[in-house]
């Protein structure tokens, strides 16, 4: 039976009509395609005129069939398909072709390109007929939701969620949640105090009956798919019952052993062996760091456990694993901050006053190590000058190629702070100072008015080899003022590097445990940088906060925000649909050789012992075509990339070469039966 | 695929005369080459100004500025530029257009340079003495008694030698060295 | 273990002790020099700023004689300006197809060639801490450096621009700390040890050259050290031959001996100075050598450490030190 083929070609205003004769492609393919009995071309075909005359057609010509050359399907596909399940027709009876990406946009010869087109629709047109109707399956929603990453981010999103009255389970590797802005001390360009208006969020969560605070914990495995994830939890031992503590603390008084807290303090501070990160904590239970304990070292000491008054402290504890099923999934893994290490020419590490921004946000906070003065290393002395040196790691092909978005501010909170705790001359040595968001502009404005100098100039070198008389025991700053167009080296007691921020050190693997991607960066991959930012290609996998790309805290909620939105309409529609594009094993041809149970990159094969033959999980598979392509016995096929379709778009895209030989010689590779 | 947008003109000129130029397009005008420069605070223009210059068209400020003279090929621009831009690279480029066009002002290293390149040209090995003697008596007469104790030592010493060495296959190093020019001229 | 050797002109004669020392540490370190055979000056910096093409077919020539040491694909040259310009030149031969196409046209005048890549050039330093290794140098120490103390001074063309074979920091290279730390003596964390030494400055303009050298002095004896340890000839020479100069100019009456790294070495492996070429120098390393094999060994610490006291913040951990 003949099928009948209707052909539309978006212009897209003159993304695609700049470069290729469009009507000419139509009217071509009109008088030289085989079974095409409509083609049109019309300035954007997605546009609501342009879907009703493929719907209009498909009704009053009896379209069996139809083809869009516009642009990647990436953006359209679902607008055509749902035409044509608008006028009747299987949606997966549509292909595109797509003119815009692979043809206009990267062409400069209006004939090759228009060439090309015709080959691009000739072999969509030979493809589409041998398509097949297909239709989508539903499956619930899972009303639970895995929130990874208990930092201002994960928070708002667990909160948002609970609130709605959904369950969430927030994981958090630390022993406290809180992230990054826990370790602050004032908050741009409003000043509040960062602790004030984080912790009582944090409480929030530590007491909602709707979230279940997993702190001291990872995500080990994640398995499932949208709607319907499962994911294995591991509770690192705290070596402290969670059931019995009553956070009272005695234990981190009585433990005698000091160490420097790497993580909170930055460096900064010491904490006990058993500890808690800061007073605010959530949960309020301690931990005992392993490491560091003098009894798992040497076997004796337990004064935690001789003081504990409710015999909380278990030694014996191990880690533990919980599995959970829930529907969807949201990424809040936050950041690192750079290693200034990697930059010796700013002295991290080597010189004593030079300090990273962390350090120096623990310094400013009132229950941190130096209880908020700003000192030198020494511990006593006050700076009389304070450098603050912009882009550390950040605009450099060296290290980080982007912007870290929002050390130009955190660097203008410190002018102030430092000015406000010491008096001292601050200077901030910047290349572009970026303060576009609201409110900010005018804090930059305040710490002109304040006296912080400005000097626009990355930092050459700081160093303590002095030259002049004035410089002896100082740190010398050495930069070019741009704007003067001179070397200048200022002398000053203390020097604050803004350090960049970097994707967390195992983002990759994250990503891939998650089945998501990352940027060349290292960030985490949205579905759209515009139009959905806290999506990604994987359903039901979200991501917010910086994990996605550098941003301050007001972005980092809404985002946080948004991504618990884009879950709620998940769980408020509580079913999604299965895409039918999947792979499917003839048992009759599967040797149980196993095979594609590996390569399957989504874990949609596994074996049924009992037949001895592979099986796919529709749900899981996501139609990549992977086990089709490697099945030694040519058992597996896939639905919408059949072989029959692949060769006929193959020989369409050939049309030219094909008729011009005049032999029609059939495309047909050796090994593939027809 | 973007072609690397190739300027015309005297940044084109610049960026085409230097191995790895075209990244001078990248230029943020940070100054982290200015700020490193160990002698720019003798220069006329820092580094980064030269580079807005060259930007700017400003062909003969910049061939006449003082700034290439005043490198020291220390590299200390090229490794901290964070556009890896090879500032010192472009730094000889600018030179030799300078002396090519004979714009340099007062300087006297394209002398010196020359001075050196002489003894080179002629024995295949370069000559202390015969530089120093030639360079100072030029352009610094009195300047050598500030030294000459120096001198002294380095005689005494046996670190002096009196007359150049000269290479066997001389020949052939002048027939290379002349068909390196002709070649140069036409490029 | 075997290598081409190309001295350069500065190891003809001003650097002779460079060259001197060098062959006498190579037996008892195991490494054996096999020189190119009738080698031309590297042109230095200056060539680079007259002529282009002439300038890296006058490096080339080196390349293609070196290619004459049958068997030897490494290329090793003790000066840093020889190694750069080296290296560099071996670089573009394989990636600058138009200036090696030059090059490669003014070689054939010669009947020469020279592909890029054919040879591994690589700096003196390089071939001691990597291939002889710092074990080796320990275990042959007979003389230790014990007491000296020492600013290790790379200068700026081993490092940079980023050609070097190791994975040296740029800006605050190790090697040369690590070796001296092997022979035993007192390091100082020299804060210009990869600061620019002003190269030809000194001829172009006085003022500049002589600042240039003051800085690494200054910062040496600042840090209290008994001599500046260099592996390039040009730095030897601008701190050692103009270190009068230079204190007439600024009115200053430092004291700084600069010796070869190479010096130290056979020093630590029991040779006798003036086999190594001790001696010199301009500014004299007796009073600083007489401090190894003294008899009261109290070394003198600078920079006494303080007792932290409680208030006192810790320091970041440090990358890459052990």
């Amino acid at each position: 039976m003949a099928e009948k083929v209707g052909v539309y070609i978006c212009h897209c205003g003159s993304n695609i009509a700049g470069m290729v004769d469009v009507e000419g492609l139509a009217r071509w393919a009109g008088a030289n395609l085989e079974d095409v009995t409509v083609a049109r071309d019309y300035k954007f075909m997605c546009s609501s005129l342009g879907q009703e005359l493929i719907e209009e057609d498909i009704k009053k010509e009896g379209l069996t069939r139809v083809v869009v050359g516009a642009c990647s399907p990436h953006l359209h596909e679902k607008t055509f398909r749902k035409a044509c399940a608008n006028a009747g027709l299987n949606p997966y009876l549509m292909q595109m072709a797509s003119l815009r990406e692979q043809i206009s946009w990267v062409s400069s010869d209006k004939d090759k390109a228009t060439e090309k087109a015709k080959a691009l629709i000739s072999g969509a047109v030979r493809r589409v007929i041998e398509q097949e109707e297909l239709f989508a399956s539903e499956a619930p929603v899972n009303p639970n939701t895995l929130v990874v990453g208990g930092g201002v981010t994960g928070i708002q999103a667990a909160l948002e969620l609970a609130d709605a009255g959904y369950h969430v389970y927030l994981v958090e590797r630390e022993p406290s949640i809180g992230g990054h802005m826990a370790q602050f001390d004032k908050t741009f360009p409003t000043l509040d105090c960062s602790a004030c208006i984080l912790t009582p969020k944090m409480s929030d969560v530590g007491q909602h009956e709707s979230i279940t605070l997993l702190s001291y914990a990872e995500v080990e495995e994640v398995t499932g798919y949208v709607g319907n994830f499962h994911a294995r939890i591991r509770k690192r031992a705290r070596s402290v019952k969670e059931a019995d503590c009553t956070g009272c603390g005695v234990c981190i008084e009585k433990c005698p052993k000091k160490v420097i807290d790497d993580v909170f303090e930055a460096g900064l501070g010491y904490r006990k062996a058993i500890y808690r990160p800061f007073p605010q904590a959530v949960p309020k239970y301690p931990v005992i760091d392993r490491e560091a304990c003098t009894y798992y070292l040497k076997g004796t000491c337990k004064a935690c456990e001789k003081f504990c008054p409710t015999n909380a402290i278990d030694f014996e504890q191990q880690d533990s694993f919980l599995d959970l099923d829930v529907g969807n999934v949201i990424l809040a893994t936050g950041f690192d901050m750079f290693d200034s290490t990697r930059l010796p020419q700013y002295g991290y590490g080597r010189l004593a006053n030079v300090f990273s921004n962390l350090e120096f946000e623990r310094m400013c906070n009132a229950a941190g190590p130096t209880d908020g003065k700003v000192v030198l290393r020494d511990g006593v002395t006050t700076p009389e000058s304070i450098a603050i040196v912009h882009c550390v790691g950040s605009r450099d092909k060296k290290h980080n190629p982007y912007c870290s978005a929002v050390c130009c501010m955190a660097a203008l909170k410190f002018g102030h702070l430092a000015i406000e705790k010491t008096g001292a001359q601050v200077y901030s040595f910047y290349i572009d100072m970026r303060t576009p968001h609201k409110n900010y502009e005018e804090f930059y404005d305040r710490l002109l008015a304040e006296g912080m100098q400005f000097v626009r100039g990355r930092v050459a070198e700081v160093t303590d080899a002095a030259r002049l008389p004035g410089e002896e025991g100082k740190l010398i700053v050495q930069s070019e003022d741009t704007l003067a167009g001179r070397q200048r080296r200022t002398p000053v007691d203390m020097v604050v590097l803004m350090g960049a921020l970097e994707p967390r050190h195992d983002a990759r693997e994250t990503a891939l445990k998650f089945g998501i991607s990352c940027s060349m960066n290292g960030w985490f991959t949205e579905r759209h940088p515009k139009l959905d930012p806290v999506a990604t290609m994987t359903d039901g996998v979200f991501i917010a906060g910086v994990c996605q790309g550098p941003k301050d805290i007001p972005d980092s909620v809404a985002q946080g925000a948004a991504a618990a939105a884009r879950v709620m309409a998940m769980i408020t529609k509580g079913t999604v649909l299965i895409e039918p594009v999947v792979a499917t094993i003839h048992e009759e041809n599967c040797s149980g050789c196993r095979i594609c149970n590996n390569l399957c990159p989504y874990n949609a094969i596994t074996f049924l012992e009992d037949k001895g033959v592979s099986y796919v999980n529709a749900a899981l598979c996501k139609g990549c075509g992977t086990c089709v392509a490697a099945c030694p016995a040519q058992a597996i096929s896939g639905a919408h990339f059949s072989n029959e379709q692949i060769f006929s778009e193959i020989e369409g895209l050939l049309y030219d070469a094909i008729s011009g030989n005049g032999a029609g010689h059939k495309v047909e590779p050796a090994g593939v039966p027809a | 695929m973007h072609e690397p947008s190739r300027r015309d003109g005297f940044q084109g000129e610049v960026i085409a005369a230097t191995p790895g130029g075209e990244s001078l397009l990248t230029c943020i005008q940070c100054g982290t080459c200015g700020g490193s420069c160990p002698s720019g605070a003798d220069m006329d223009h820092t580094p980064r100004q030269l580079f807005a210059m060259i930007n700017a068209g400003l062909r003969q400020d910049v061939l006449h500025s003082n700034t290439p003279w005043y490198c020291v090929s220390c590299y200390y621009c090229t490794v901290r530029c964070p556009k890896e831009i090879p500032i010192t690279e472009l730094m000889y480029t600018l030179k030799r257009m300078a002396v090519r066009e004979g714009a340099y002002d007062d300087s006297k290293a394209p002398d010196f340079s020359r001075t050196f390149i002489r003894w080179v040209e002629d024995y295949g090995r370069s000559f202390e003495l015969g530089l120093m003697g030639t360079h100072m008596i030029r352009h610094n007469p009195f300047g050598a008694f500030k030294i000459a104790d120096m001198g002294i030592g380095m005689i005494t010493k046996g670190r002096m030698a009196f007359s150049p060495t000269r290479i066997k296959g001389m020949d052939g190093l002048k027939r290379i060295l002349a068909k390196a020019k002709q070649l140069e001229a036409q490029a | 273990m075997k290598y081409s050797y190309y001295p350069g002109c500065s190891l003809e004669k001003n650097a002779a002790s460079y060259h001197e020392s060098t062959m006498a540490i190579a037996g008892p370190l195991g490494l054996d020099f096999v020189e190119v055979e009738d080698w031309n000056c590297c042109g230095a910096t200056e060539y680079h700023a007259l002529n282009q093409t002439a300038a890296y077919a006058l490096i080339a020539r080196n390349l293609a004689q070196a290619t004459k040491n049958e068997g030897l694909d490494t290329l090793v040259a003790p000066c840093s300006a020889c190694y750069l310009n080296l290296r560099k030149c071996d670089k573009y031969m394989a990636t600058e197809p138009e200036l090696a196409g030059r090059v490669s046209q003014a070689l054939a005048e010669a009947g020469l060639s020279y592909k890029g890549g054919t040879l591994h050039v690589r700096h003196l330093l390089d071939i001691v801490y990597n291939d002889v290794g710092l074990e080796t140098l320990q275990a042959k120490t007979t003389r230790p450096l014990k007491g000296l103390r020492v600013a290790p001074y790379y200068g700026c063309m081993i490092v940079r621009p980023g050609f070097h074979n190791g994975d040296d920091d740029p800006e605050y290279p190790v090697t040369l700390d690590r070796i001296l730390t092997a022979l035993g003596a007192e390091l100082v964390d020299f804060p210009m040890k990869a600061h620019c030494c002003g190269g030809h400055m000194t001829q172009i303009s006085e003022a500049t050259g002589f600042e240039l050298i003051r800085r690494l002095i200054k910062s040496a004896d600042d840090y209290e050290a008994d001599l500046i340890v260099t592996i390039c000839p040009m730095c030897q020479l601008n701190l050692d031959g103009f270190q009068g100069a230079m204190n007439r100019h600024f009115g200053t009456s430092y004291h700084i001996p600069v010796l070869y790294f190479t010096q130290l070495i056979g020093l630590a492996l029991g040779l006798a100075p003036r086999d190594l070429g001790v001696g010199s120098e301009i500014v004299s390393a007796k009073e600083a050598l007489s401090k190894i094999g003294a008899e009261v060994e109290e070394a003198e610490v600078a920079t006494p450490r303080q007792r932290r006291d409680d208030k006192a913040l810790p320091m970041p951990g440090r990358r890459g030190e052990g």
